[in-house]
């Protein structure tokens, strides 16, 4: 029998908030633990939580970002449960009325796309952090009510790999829509992984098995690429699976049982009394949409649509998302696209760099540079020439068509000109017209370099080419 | 004339801001008389000497810079339950579990009362995290009832009307979770108010039941009650739960007449098990109303049989939850144990006493999954139907009157061994909590032999206070009962 993988997974996200979930305390890494805090996120004696604003604000963003909905009424509620690490003895979370609901997320997946449903994402807040010393363990609560975003998949992914790219088009989006730095590094992408086998064509599902709290996205596909055939193999032997907690052990690259649906948690969920429901109004909805931004992948498939990109230059301008605005404006006012994004990518990205210059102080504006490459395309200055231009442009900010005006840079595309500087050029390279005579091609473009000196670098290049080979053959 | 310490908090900041007094002589003055009847009634868990003579300074000071027109309780003594945070001050909850613990913070009450000019002082006994009636749950010890010290004061807010009653103070704060202000100060015979929810802020109150607390006064009479409600009302950016309704001026509200205003009387509070005197000085306090210009009007609340056990089900659920912070972890009592569930259950079963641990217990019961929706979710929608009771009963009725408990105070250990008899002598103030409205308890009279205080309650809509007071206020004036003091 054949058997398939239903994977769900709830990715844990820090927000991009200033402050945390609901006290003034700095949102920030790296601190000196239990710098960050206060009697509110240290859940002292009478204190009660504020609802962060901004919080609430990229949580709904994250649902639009998400192809979801804000719903209607949202609520807090209380998730019971005791361990050092949760300064209250209970995490507040939205259990049965979350901010927003339903979405998808769509990924290039091997060479095909690929599309997971988003069944909600929800607000909470993280939990301080254990650290385990020989004789004692300590918490450190700087992280304790940072908002945290939970956003759950439907079990719709099959693979390891489907899992993956999901969860690196999610950060993608995440990132791109400010919503997280989504830095793994600092601990602020977390997941939960839901696997179940069952055979092919079964409706049900197996039993649910969860690895929690896996903290990078290839472990997730390490643990499944483990756990999948685990599973698999437990029931083509007619074995049984059961509900269970698992914890994946990346220096053993197995997974184990951490504890069994009998010692699953009652988390005694009750709505938090201390919060008022969030009811979102329309212009507050109308605001939220404001912000959405167009996201990394569809935002590739414009650019190689509208300009008719090829895919690595289309996803530099994913990954940079100003300089592609740059590119935008520049290909706008131009014929040929591809030419202003070799001209970005190479030219213009390589002096800001080198020049440390932003974008915003560029002395020229970017029609100027779809007006230099007009030049090139129509044939009134030469390639080589246009990066002279260029760097001039770049230095002063005057236009291109002043530049080679003032300069004199016009190419040369008088025949009587060029076929001086060719008769020159012949007369003092004997040998290399010899040598073209006898069948060596490349001694043409020697020549053809030669003529080009003695322009000044302004002898249209075609034209030099035509009329030398007409001068050695005749 | 009277003492400093037997002036209404009212008559004392007059005094003070006419200099007649300073802060300080009446500060000296709570101070002299706790130090010589405290040791009978046991209002006070603990008290900051110095810090109050120091506040008393200051605000004698700022008597000398011209700043009592604008601060309404400048150099007033106001004593506080152990279960707000006072900056620098214990912050016990009468609990042991707290033992040793200052708060880091002032609760924004205590900050508003600071801003008034109040002088914050002392540490009042209650029942242990507010669950109670009589303050027997304590851990520390058992105030007394200044009529009678052989009797309990009520709860959980014994101390703080024990204490009002007693003249230690000029007038104290208290909370009411379900109707641990109005009950004791019916049994000391002092005025209690319990705010709508929402009026006050609760930053800074110790959470029993987050949903149903609600900070307010003891004071020596009705116009006090207004002078502090003024002083601690209003929106709090630190409390969500708070409301941004205006804070009108209460003290100007209590002027004019009642004539005209209806009172209803819910027919379903004539009770059996009501102490036949009780009923009788409901009766003629409900008769003096009328005298005044009210119009009685009998009301129905369908829902009241099942207030009782909708609260029983609410408020140990929430604190269930609210009280799981007390884990020895991060401050408070620590019992060590070889791991964290060890210490968990060490510590809290060290720290809490018995009244506390039951109501965790019920309030994990009545949550747990299978358990959920016909306990915690059904108690919900009956607390709605309930709200309902009111809100409907307020289209017809300005102000519901009935008797704040069924008895007088009872003697110390009478009732301590049956919590469901205990439950029952708040059976007429918890519907109030349930539906979020306003109630004030004022002495309506005595019991004949022995001579004990009663109470009325009277019950207003949210964010009624003003004609709740004003009623309040009527009452108290045409009544015989003022300014009586207990024998100590
Ligand atoms: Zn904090």
């Amino acid at each position: 029998m054949e058997y398939e993988a239903v994977i769900g997974l709830e990715t844990h996200v820090q927000l991009k908030t200033l402050s945390k979930m609901w006290c003034g305390c700095a949102n920030e890494f790296g601190a000196e633990p239990n710098t960050n805090v206060c009697p509110i996120c240290l859940g002292m004696p009478g204190v009660l939580p504020v609802a962060n604003e901004e919080a609430l604000r990229l949580t709904a963003l994250t649902g639009l970002l998400l192809n979801g909905r804000i719903t209607p009424f949202a609520k807090f509620d209380r998730k019971n449960y005791f361990y050092p690490d949760a300064s209250k003895n209970y995490q507040v979370t939205q259990y049965d009325q979350p901010s927003t609901l339903g979405g998808f997320v769509e990924f290039e997946l091997n060479g095909g796309m690929g599309r997971v449903e988003i069944t909600r994402a929800h607000l909470e807040e993280d939990v301080g952090k254990s650290t385990h010393f020989d004789r004692f363990s300590g918490v450190d609560f700087n992280r304790a009510g940072v908002p945290l975003l939970e956003i759950v998949s439907e079990p719709v992914i099959t693979s390891p790999d489907m899992a993956y790219e999901y969860l690196n088009a999610l950060k993608e989006i995440l990132v791109y829509g400010g919503i997280s730095d989504c830095d793994m590094e600092k601990g602020m992408v977390r997941c939960d992984v839901n696997i179940s086998v069952r055979p092919v064509g079964q409706k049900e599902l197996g039993a649910k098995i969860e690895i929690k709290n896996m903290n990078s996205f290839s472990g997730v596909r390490h643990a499944l690429e483990y756990e999948i055939p685990r599973q698999i193999g437990v029931v083509s032997k007619g074995g049984k699976l059961s509900q269970e907690t698992r914890r994946w052990d990346d220096v053993t690259g197995m997974t184990e049982t951490m504890r069994s649906k009998e010692q699953a948690h009652d988390y005694r969920y009750f709505p938090e009394p201390d919060l008022m429901p969030f009811v979102p109004d329309e212009p507050y909805i109308a605001s939220i949409k404001a912000c959405v931004v167009e996201l990394p992948l569809a935002r590739k498939q414009r650019f190689m649509r509208d300009y008719q990109l090829p895919a690595s230059d289309a996803q530099t301008f994913v990954w940079d998302v100003p300089l592609g605005g740059y590119f935008e404006s520049a290909a706008k006012a131009s014929k040929s696209p591809k030419a202003v994004a070799n001209w970005v990518i190479n030219n213009l990205r390589a002096r800001l760099t080198e020049t440390k210059t932003t974008l915003a102080e560029i002395k020229f504006p970017p029609a100027a540079l779809a007006e230099l490459i007009d030049l090139v395309d129509s044939g009134k200055i030469s390639s080589r020439i246009a990066q002279d231009v260029f760097a001039e442009m770049f230095n002063t900010g005057e236009a291109p068509a002043v530049i080679v005006q003032k300069k004199g840079l016009l190419q040369v595309s008088d025949t009587g000109a060029i076929e001086k500087f060719c008769d020159e050029a012949i007369a003092a390279n004997p040998k290399s017209a010899e040598d073209f005579r006898a069948g060596k091609v490349a001694a043409l473009n020697f020549l053809k370099g030669q003529v080009m000196k003695l322009s000044k670098g302004k002898a249209n290049t075609n034209l030099i080419g035509e009329i030398l080979e007409k001068k050695l053959k005749a | 004339m009277s003492t400093l310490n037997q002036l209404t908090a009212g008559e004392l900041a007059r005094a003070i801001r006419r200099k007649e007094a300073s802060a300080r002589q009446a500060t000296e003055a709570c101070l002299n008389r706790i130090r010589q009847i405290d040791g009978q009634v046991k209002a006070f868990l603990s008290y900051d000497e110095a810090d109050a003579l120091a506040q008393a300074d200051a605000a004698d000071r700022a008597v000398a810079a011209g700043e009592a027109a604008h601060r309404p309780l400048l150099g007033v003594p106001i004593a506080i339950k152990d279960v707000l945070a006072v900056r620098n001050q214990p912050l016990g909850c009468a609990s042991k579990i707290l033992e040793g613990y200052i708060s880091p913070f002032d609760a924004t009450v205590i900050t508003r009362l600071r801003e008034a000019g109040a002088i914050v002082f002392g540490r009042l006994n209650m029942d242990e995290f507010a669950m109670g009636s009589s303050t027997e749950n304590s851990a520390y010890f058992t105030t007394r009832n200044p009529w009678d010290l052989e009797r309990i004061p009520g709860g959980s807010s014994g101390g703080s009307a024990a204490a009002v009653a007693a003249d230690e103070c000029s007038a104290s704060i208290g909370s009411d979770t379900g109707g641990s202000i109005r009950q004791p100060a019916a049994l000391c015979g002092c005025v209690g108010l319990k705010p709508t929810y929402g009026r006050v802020s609760r930053y800074g109150l110790v959470a029993f039941a987050s949903s149903l607390d609600q900070i307010g006064s003891f004071t020596k009479d009705v116009s006090d009650s207004a002078l502090l409600l003024k002083a601690i009302s209003g929106v709090d950016p630190k409390d969500s739960t708070s409301v941004p309704e205006s804070v009108p001026d209460y003290a100007k509200a209590l002027e004019g007449s009642i004539k005209g205003m209806r009172i209803g009387l819910p027919k379903e509070y004539m009770i059996d098990g009501m102490h036949p005197e009780v009923s009788a000085a409901v009766k003629a306090a409900v008769d003096q109303l009328q005298k005044l210009g009210a119009d009685i009007v009998e009301i129905s609340l369908p829902h009241t049989d099942y207030a009782a056990a909708c609260y029983y089900i609410i408020a140990p659920a929430e604190a269930s939850a609210n009280l799981a912070r007390f884990d020895g972890v991060r401050y408070g009592k620590r019992v060590d144990g070889a791991d964290p569930i060890e210490m968990y259950s060490r510590t809290r079963g060290a720290g809490f006493g018995p009244e506390v641990k039951r109501r965790i217990i019920l309030g994990t019961y009545v949550l747990s999954s299978g358990y959920y929706d016909a306990f915690y979710l059904r108690a919900q929608k009956v607390r709605t139907l309930i709200r309902q009771d009111f809100l409907n009963a307020f289209e017809k009725v300005d102000a519901i009157v009935t008797p704040t408990t069924p008895t007088a105070a009872f003697k110390a250990g009478e009732k301590s061994n049956d919590p469901l008899q205990m439950y029952l002598s708040d059976i007429f103030t918890i519907s109030c909590n349930l539906a979020g409205i306003c109630g004030i308890s004022v002495p309506c009279g005595f019991l004949k032999e022995p001579k004990l205080p009663l109470g009325l309650q009277i019950l207003g809509k949210p964010f009624g206070e003003a004609a709740l007071l004003k009623l309040a206020h009527a009452y108290e004036q045409s009544s015989p009962w003022r300014g009586q003091k207990p024998p100590l």
